[in-house]
């Protein structure tokens, strides 16, 4: 019996001591060599795999950036949206190229109070499947249907379902701008732009680009095209899209004089002080989706109106 | 008769309920103003040739195909154009529409022959068949409209043997093709004949579910009395059974022969046309009348009067319902089509186009959604299934989004007929997450073909 084990023991130590070397000299030969900067580039990329700078992944990114490095010696026109880029440069002994933290911006405020239901959706509650088969229950062919694929796809847990609205709510703590949302969403809502100074940004929550007439019948806050806010913006940062108003972020000043003039409470600016200027609460962020104080509120209202509790303080 | 022919894989067999089987067609009165969707067929919408203001003609040509799939529409009343605008369809999206306001009389386009006179005698040949049905817009009228010219067309390289007439009607509810076939059984066969000299073949066969025995009977006797006429149509009586209507069971049943995955019943020789179609080839090849008017059967189990009617294209479907009895006040649904295949709609002034087969207005009763509960495995969806599928699969891996998946499991072979979600216990929307799988499928193969 001994003897058994032992020849056992014998012939499986020598094979595998055989076996060590051939895979040793083996690994010499075949080595592939790589830069060690790329684990530690890596390290600093929040590693969700989002897919948010244009790359297969954060390795893919990482990989990159130590590639642009070392033949430009710059990493601009890379950056991840979740992560401070210049941590990236320090990694790799250079300064980050210019880097605007972003945020998604949900463009419909057709809430099931601003936009009643006319019908009742019954069936499988993806958004893709669901737009080719109707227009929405609030009636509007361009608005939000709020089945939550943006939800289901966002990695950062920042999108959520506003029960009250059936709208969803971004949470700009969470949100990195990656961009998986506004690429889900079958009717191209979402879209990522930047946060802005002082998280100050003014949008058109509205993506209808039907006439005015059609809009009216469906929505009681969507864009109608009356280009009044076209014809006070004093930078010329806005520009219609068929009869919808678009804010290009990287002309727009953040004046807020637009949302101002918009009869229907379709533009929306994110974050300024309230009017009074006693009181130094500010707007709720991406909430301003929600049409807080009453559903039949003012548009322009619900813009303005202050709600602490909504207050960001990002 | 011929003996009950059927196919055989999966199937199921819902309630007929074809209420409104014993009452003739009736003409529906034309409102002030219809509404003419430019997109009526499958495929790419017609471009509109008229302007605001413009008079037209019944019959006049008003949209210009695009494309190889798309058809021609033509106005269905004599009026003036008051807008070329969108009008909302069924689904509610808005599709571009003409609206014309109708004059009391009909003014008929030119060329067109008005006559209720039976013409046997077909004096066109093959080709001209064709452009005849090409040029009066004619679309497979069962619900997918389907430009029937593209099928007619027969590929270099393949023989059409059979013309498969496919009158199953085997959507519960609907009696539209059954009505057509007891009141224009000559006008019916002679396009019967009209299509076999498109094709040039000498062999036609109507299928009928075997629940019309009355249509069986008559055609049967028609085509005896008028053999020199009607040689070589036969009527095949099918076994009631859903969905014995599809393309692809109707030529298993009758020939015997099955369509390779992913390819078109022409693979099979068979070439299969609608009972509304081939009414409508007869008057377009005949007559010279382009397609401008279906029969649409509006029907429901609390329906005061339901009926067969012959409506103009670009009438709003509310009226059709009014003419009905109005809408009932426990219906909770109103589906475009049949209860197996239809869509409900979100809006029901609709204007009717060449794929309206029927309004259907359901009772919370029937249409409720019941309770959905775990798949338990059963495997009735796979028995159901007759295209050979899995459904219960197909829907797990659509739902995970793996796409990969269900290309692998032949999504792109359903059919839509809905049979898996009928008999799955546990109420599970099978077929929209296989719709949505099929879909995204198919978007992914077109863009990997484009390559």
């Amino acid at each position: 019996m001994s003897n058994t084990l032992l020849i056992s023991l014998a012939v499986l130590g020598i094979l595998g001591g055989v076996l060590a070397v051939v895979l040793y000299f083996v690994a010499q030969k075949f080595k592939v060599e790589e830069n060690p900067l790329i684990d530690e580039a890596e390290a600093c990329l929040p590693g969700a795999n989002c897919g948010g700078c244009g790359f297969a992944g954060c390795r893919a990114l990482a990989e990159a950036c130590v590639k642009q490095a070392a033949e430009k010696g710059n990493i601009d026109g890379l950056a991840c949206p979740g992560t401070d880029m210049n941590k990236v440069a320090a990694v790799l002994g250079l300064t980050a190229g210019t880097f605007e933290p972003k945020i998604a911006v949900v463009r419909c405020n057709g809430s099931c109070q601003n936009s009643p239901s006319k019908v009742h959706y019954e069936g499988a509650d993806i958004c893709a499947f669901a737009n080719t088969l109707y227009a929405g229950e609030g009636g509007c062919s361009k608005g939000c249907l709020g089945l939550g694929d943006c939800v289901k796809k966002c990695n950062f847990d920042a999108l959520h379902i506003d029960k009250e609205t059936g709208l969803p709510v971004v949470d700009p703590d969470k949100c990195v701008g990656c961009g998986v949302c506004a690429r889900t969403c079958p009717r191209g809502i979402i879209e990522v732009r930047p946060r802005g100074k002082k998280d100050r940004r003014v949008y058109v929550c509205c993506s209808n680009t039907d006439k005015g007439a059609l809009v009216i019948k469906n929505c009681s806050v969507g864009c109608i095209g009356c280009q009044k806010c076209l014809k006070e913006c004093p930078f010329e940062a806005i520009e219609m899209r068929g009869n919808l108003a678009y804010i290009d972020p990287a002309k727009c000043k953040a004046c807020g004089k637009c949302a101002k003039v918009c009869p229907r409470g379709s533009i929306h600016a994110i974050n300024f002080p309230a009017p009074k200027p006693e009181v130094p609460a500010l707007q709720g962020a991406e909430p301003a989706v929600k049409p807080q104080p009453k559903p039949e509120a003012q548009p322009v209202e619900t813009k303005t109106e202050v709600k602490p509790e909504n207050t960001v303080t990002a | 008769m011929n003996p009950i022919k059927t196919f055989h894989k999966g199937g199921v067999h819902p309630e007929e309920n074809k209420l409104s089987a014993n009452l003739p067609i009736q003409d529906f009165p034309m409102p002030k103003q219809i509404i003419v969707p430019l997109g009526q067929c499958l495929g790419a919408p017609a471009d509109c040739i008229v302007n605001k203001g413009d008079r037209v003609l019944t019959g006049q040509l008003i949209g210009t195909a695009k494309g190889f799939i798309s058809a021609n529409v033509h106005s269905p009343a004599t009026g003036t154009v008051a807008k070329v605008d969108v009008v909302m369809d069924h689904t509610g999206y808005y599709k571009p529409a003409v609206f014309i306001d109708r004059e009391e009389q009909d003014e008929w386009a030119e060329g067109i022959l008005v006559t209720d006179k039976l013409l046997t005698d077909i004096k066109l040949d093959s080709k001209q068949i064709i452009d005849k049905v090409k040029e009066c817009g004619i679309v497979g009228m069962g619900g997918a409209t389907f430009p029937t010219h593209v099928k007619l067309m027969v590929p270099e390289g393949k023989k059409a043997e059979y013309v498969i007439i496919n009158a199953a009607e085997c959507e519960p509810y609907l009696t539209c093709d059954f009505r057509l076939l007891l009141e224009k059984t000559q006008e019916f066969l002679v396009g019967v004949k009209i299509l076999m000299k498109a094709v040039n073949t000498d062999k036609g066969i109507i299928g009928i579910e075997a629940n019309k025995m009355e249509a069986i009977e008559l055609l049967d006797k028609t085509i005896n009395e008028h053999k020199d006429l009607y040689a070589g149509i036969e009527v095949q009586p099918l076994k009631t059974k859903y969905p014995q209507g599809g393309e692809k069971q109707i030529i298993k049943a009758i020939t015997g022969r099955e369509v390779p995955s992913g390819k078109l019943p022409i693979e099979t020789g068979c070439v299969v046309v609608n009972v509304a179609s081939t009414y409508a080839v007869y008057e377009a090849v005949q007559k010279n009348k382009p397609l401008i008017e279906r029969i649409v059967t509006v029907t429901g189990k609390s329906v005061k009067n339901p009926g067969n009617f012959r409506v103009r294209f670009g009438t709003p479907a509310d009226l059709l319902i009014e003419a009905a009895g109005g809408l009932p006040e426990d219906i909770t649904d109103v589906i475009n089509g049949g209860p197996m295949m239809g869509k409900s709609v979100s809006v029901t002034n609709f204007p009717c186009i060449k794929g309206t087969s029927g309004i259907l207005l359901m009772t919370l009763r029937e249409a409720q959604d019941r309770r959905q509960t775990n798949c338990i495995r059963c495997g009735r969806c796979a028995m159901a299934c007759p295209m050979g599928l899995q459904p219960f699969l197909l829907h797990k891996v659509a739902k995970q989004n793996d796409f990969d998946e269900t290309e692998k499991n032949h999504v792109m072979d359903c059919i839509e007929c809905g049979s898996c979600e009928f008999t799955c216990p546990a109420n599970i929307p099978l077929l929209d997450y296989i719709r949505y799988g099929k879909a995204k499928t198919g978007a992914i193969i077109k863009a990997r073909n484009q390559k």
